[in-house]
């Protein structure tokens, strides 16, 4: 319900970004979400990224679905063009809309009501097809719209606020991913954008199908004792195997790390991501082993965040269907319409 | 002896076969050579939800005067199936003939008195000549194109020239193929001399015309209309559009000199998927379409309905079988169009496209893509299974070059940069279609939110109810102007003034051009209104009133288009008489005829009290 408008005033002595954008340049409307959501810490992690990757904000299309989620394009990049959807179906119309423009950022922002239930399907799929995107979930095991329900992604045996007990067994969205082939999967905390922001900056500019999955407490309906998706609780299990730092073009970064415990993944663009090792065992690039731990960790209870999975090599939709360079919304008659001489010979065929 | 029909170039031929048994090419090389010789022919499929070991027919209609409806009955019947050779038999008309594989010797009870009994050894004369079961079983198939084409005048010639187009490029299949010809021909010639009375006469019937499927011809007008995302999932009787818009694609899109496509072709993983790409596509500026049919058009419901209320351009082409449910999925029906008018929940109307055969599947499939952008709504081209999966012999198809596509009103950059207002809900010229900008367009100008939720002109989230009563009588309007714009109905007056009118659409059109030539000779005469879209033009209101009683021919149960023109038009429905036909078959000119003198002779009787008008 985003009645108010934001001020358009700004501190004259506000940074800008080598594109000459400020942070108020990567704003949208004021939120309407409850104070103190998991989800605003997300909307604030991504204009960071943005303003820190001089992407100019008109191109970036955000695409979400239905649910507290799906509301919050609204509140970031208000010089985007958004497209609020259906309920789990997201993915598809970004499919679809990437396949328009192969020249945007396609940011697709989900929750867990949308995407581990009705949307499952369309999760996979999108990335199993390679779509070259952001795809962020806002996961608080809790449908916050219709007031305190669990999802799909709730734990077995987490207690809701109303005091119900979780029977169903979670849905885990990282493992959906790496098993669809989604070409980098991370998971982090809303509550710490130090973690965040530097894997949004590392996902946008990958060039493949990217998930972060974001553990987003909802304060509302899921922030109490016995609930695995509280602010207490996440903080308490967070085991994060990895930090990332981002670095675009000569922007060296210089911190004091062990020698061996970081290596650099160059990206297609130049950039590079510096991951430093916290846990010496994970290796992000080897999918099968960090589905191993990913798997026997879990089992324990730990949430494990972090860069979890990076192919540095990999392939979109586009490459797979070989479409031509321009942008398919751009071609016009001339290169689409093969002509009355084209069909006067086919019309010979069919006689 | 039974008495012996004698036609020329006016008869009906069946062929009852197993499915995968490979008899589909032969069958269509015998219907093609009699095209070849100049006389039309009328073509359709009738094939079970199978694969392998199911009863398939292939009827052929030979027709000089070049009537493109089922006729209904069987003049030479050729049950190469013994599963269904008693059903088969029963459907031959009285002095026709019954061709067959006279092998092995058959009790007389499998036969009828009534009828010509044209026996030719098929198995005995493949299996002297061929070793491998394969060869047998698909030559066997040209021995009896072979003897047909025989026992019909067919030139030989004509087949030895259709051989070889078909195996161009194998040319070793040529010579077998040739030589089981003449076996049959020449078995006929020796033994079967003048056994048949039906006879095909070289004529100038065919002239220019190409002899194509509805669905190939929609996915040819699609590449014609400059659709570049497809996303699509396979369900009879649409899958071969979107199979055929890949292979059109990859012949005629694709760049010359870096052999990238100008094209996106996803298959989906269900329909509405399918659907949701369309309309992101749609609303990121691409021309994109699915093809579906009705099980589909029941999953892409709230799609459609955001489409609608978001106004997002969306091409969706509906192969309508037999419904409801998996209904008869291998059947032909019109029962979806209700389904599409008014898809989704809440109030909403949609465009449907109706073309009558596979050219106007081509003209309507390359328009409707204008429809969408211009009316920034979702277009329905409702095409069925008897247009979309059989053959016909159309026009041929044509294109002006000098034709731009109608992007609708998308809104540029430089017009945003020159200060022109933009409100992606603002009517700001009087025709209730707004302006879109596509994503990326300017740094500053332009960018909204869509959504399916009610917003204000300047696409702001409201729950005001003013915003959107504006916004849904708007919509409304829309509508109004999509009326100007669509395909108009086409008027066939009567030769006599007459009160009597009658309304049809969509693959109806090939029976009733016959049908209404037969009123007419029997004195019956009617004017005819062909309807080409929905919502109607307002020649459709004024024709029903020009007339006192109006029949409707519509193939479903439940009169679908006599509610729509109810119900758009506020016309009392007693003036409507509903002709319906939906067993799954094509309609008949013969069904139509009678139905209608039946039902004015039943007025006569007692006539119906005068509607005012």
């Amino acid at each position: 319900m985003t009645y108010l408008a934001k001020p358009k005033f700004r501190h004259p002595g506000l940074e800008v970004n080598a594109r000459g954008f400020t942070h108020r340049d990567y704003e949208g409307a004021i939120s309407t979400l409850c104070a103190g959501c998991g989800h605003d810490s997300i909307s604030a992690a991504l204009i960071q990224a943005c303003f820190e990757l001089n992407i100019e904000p008109h191109r970036v299309a955000k695409l979400s679905g239905i649910g507290c989620s799906s509301k919050t394009p609204d509140y970031f990049l208000g010089q985007s063009h958004g497209f609020n959807s259906v309920h789990g179906r997201m993915p598809s119309v970004l499919t679809g809309a990437n396949l328009a423009n192969k020249e945007l950022l396609y940011l697709g922002i989900s929750g867990d009501g949308d995407s581990a239930s009705i949307g499952l399907g369309q999760f996979v799929h999108c990335i199993r097809r390679g779509v070259n995107m952001v795809y962020i979930t806002e996961n608080n095991g809790v449908y916050g719209l219709t007031k305190g329900q669990f999802s799909a992604t709730a734990d077995r045996g987490s207690k809701s606020k109303a005091g119900g007990t979780n029977n169903d067994s979670p849905i885990d969205l990282v493992g959906m991913a790496l098993l669809a082939g989604a070409t980098f999967v991370a998971r982090s905390f809303s509550g710490d954008k130090g973690q965040l922001v530097p894997l949004i900056k590392a996902a946008m500019t990958h060039n493949g199908p990217a998930f972060i999955d974001v553990i987003s407490p909802c304060i509302a309906f899921n922030n109490h004792a016995g609930s695995t998706k509280s602010f207490d609780f996440v903080r308490e299990h967070n085991e994060a195997v990895n930090r990332v730092d981002f670095i675009e073009g000569r922007d060296e970064i210089t911190a004091d790390y062990a020698p061996g415990s970081s290596h650099d993944v160059e990206q297609h663009d130049g950039s590079i991501i510096r991951l430093h090792k916290i846990e010496p065992s994970y290796d992000p690039t080897d999918k099968v082993s960090a589905m191993d731990f990913l798997q026997r960790h879990h089992a324990k209870g730990e949430l494990v965040t972090g860069l979890l999975y990076l192919d540095s090599h990999p392939r979109d939709l586009h490459d797979y269907l070989g479409t031509v360079d321009s942008p398919l919304n751009r071609l016009n008659e001339k290169e689409l319409c093969p002509g009355s001489a084209a069909l006067e010979s086919i019309n010979d065929e069919y006689r | 002896m039974p008495k012996s029909i004698k036609a020329t170039n006016d008869f009906v031929v069946k062929f009852a076969n197993v499915n995968g048994s490979g008899s589909a090419s032969a069958n269509e090389m015998f219907a093609r050579s009699i095209m070849r010789m100049g006389v039309p022919i009328a073509t359709r499929n009738i094939f079970p939800s199978n694969i392998q070991g199911l009863p398939t027919w292939y009827e052929v209609r030979v027709s000089e005067q070049g009537w493109r409806g089922r006729r209904g009955g069987v003049d030479f019947m050729a049950p190469m199936n013994p599963q269904t050779w008693d059903k088969d038999v029963r459907e031959i008309e009285p002095g026709g003939y019954l061709f067959y594989d006279s092998t092995k010797p058959l009790p007389a009870s499998k036969f009828r008195d009534d009828i010509n009994i044209i026996g030719v050894p098929l198995t005995e004369i493949a299996n002297s000549r061929y070793e491998l079961p394969r060869d047998r079983q698909l030559l066997k198939n040209m021995i009896y194109v072979g003897a047909l084409a025989a026992l019909l005048d067919i030139e030989h010639g004509v087949l030895e020239t259709l051989v070889g187009e078909q195996y161009a490029g194998k040319d070793r299949l040529i010579k077998p193929n040739l030589e089981a010809l003449g076996l049959g021909r020449d078995h006929v010639l020796t033994h079967l001399k003048d056994a048949c009375g039906l006879t095909v006469r070289r004529a100038n019937g065919v002239g220019n015309q190409i002899f194509i499927d509805g669905n190939d011809a929609a996915a040819l007008g699609a590449v014609y209309g400059g659709a570049t995302v497809a996303a699509w999932y396979p369900i009879t009787p649409s899958t071969s559009m979107a199979e055929a818009f890949a292979a059109h694609c990859k012949k005629l899109r694709v760049d010359p000199q870096t052999k990238a496509n100008r094209f996106a072709i996803i298959q989906s993983e269900d329909e509405l998927s399918a659907i949701g790409s369309v309309i992101g596509a749609g609303w990121n500026g691409a021309r994109a379409f699915t093809a579906t049919s009705g099980p589909g058009i029941s999953l892409m419901q709230e799609f459609l309905g955001l489409a609608y209320f978001a106004e997002i351009p969306a091409v969706i082409f509906d192969i309508q079988r037999g419904g409801p449910s998996t209904g008869m999925p291998t059947r032909t029906q019109q029962s979806d169009l209700l389904v599409c008018a008014y898809a989704s929940h809440g109030d909403t109307k949609h465009v449907l496209l109706l073309p009558e055969d596979p050219t106007e599947a081509f003209e309507l499939a390359a328009d409707a893509f204008d429809f969408a952008e211009r009316l920034q709504t979702p277009v329905f081209v409702l095409l069925d299974l008897d247009i979309g999966m059989n053959d016909w012999l159309t026009r041929p198809f044509t294109w002006d070059d000098k034709r731009v596509y109608d992007r609708g009103k998308v809104m540029t950059a430089e017009q945003l940069e020159a200060g022109k207002e933009f409100g992606r809900y603002l009517d700001v010229d009087g025709d209730a279609i707004p302006y879109r900008t596509l994503p990326g367009t300017h740094p500053t100008k332009g960018a909204y939110f869509t959504r399916g939720t009610s917003r204000n002109r300047y696409a702001k989230y409201s729950e005001e109810g003013s915003d959107y009563v504006d916004n849904m009588q708007r919509l409304l309007r829309k509508l109004e102007t999509a009326k100007t714009i669509l395909p108009q109905p086409r008027i066939t007056k009567a030769k006599q003034p007459t009160k009597l009118g009658v309304i049809y659409f969509g693959s109806t059109s090939a029976a009733m051009d016959e049908a209404m030539v037969a009123l007419s000779d029997s004195g019956i005469h009617i004017d005819a209104m062909r309807l080409r879209a929905f919502p109607f033009h307002s020649d459709v209101p004024e024709f029903i009133n020009q007339h006192d009683h109006v029949f409707i021919v519509e193939q479903n149960r439940d009169a679908q288009m006599r509610t729509l023109l109810v119900n758009e038009c506020a016309i009392d429905p007693a003036r409507f008489s509903s002709i319906l036909h939906f067993d799954g078959t094509p309609i008949t000119a013969r069904f139509i005829k009678k139905e209608i003198a039946d039902r004015l002779a039943a007025f006569e009787a007692a006539p119906r009290k005068r509607v005012s008008s």
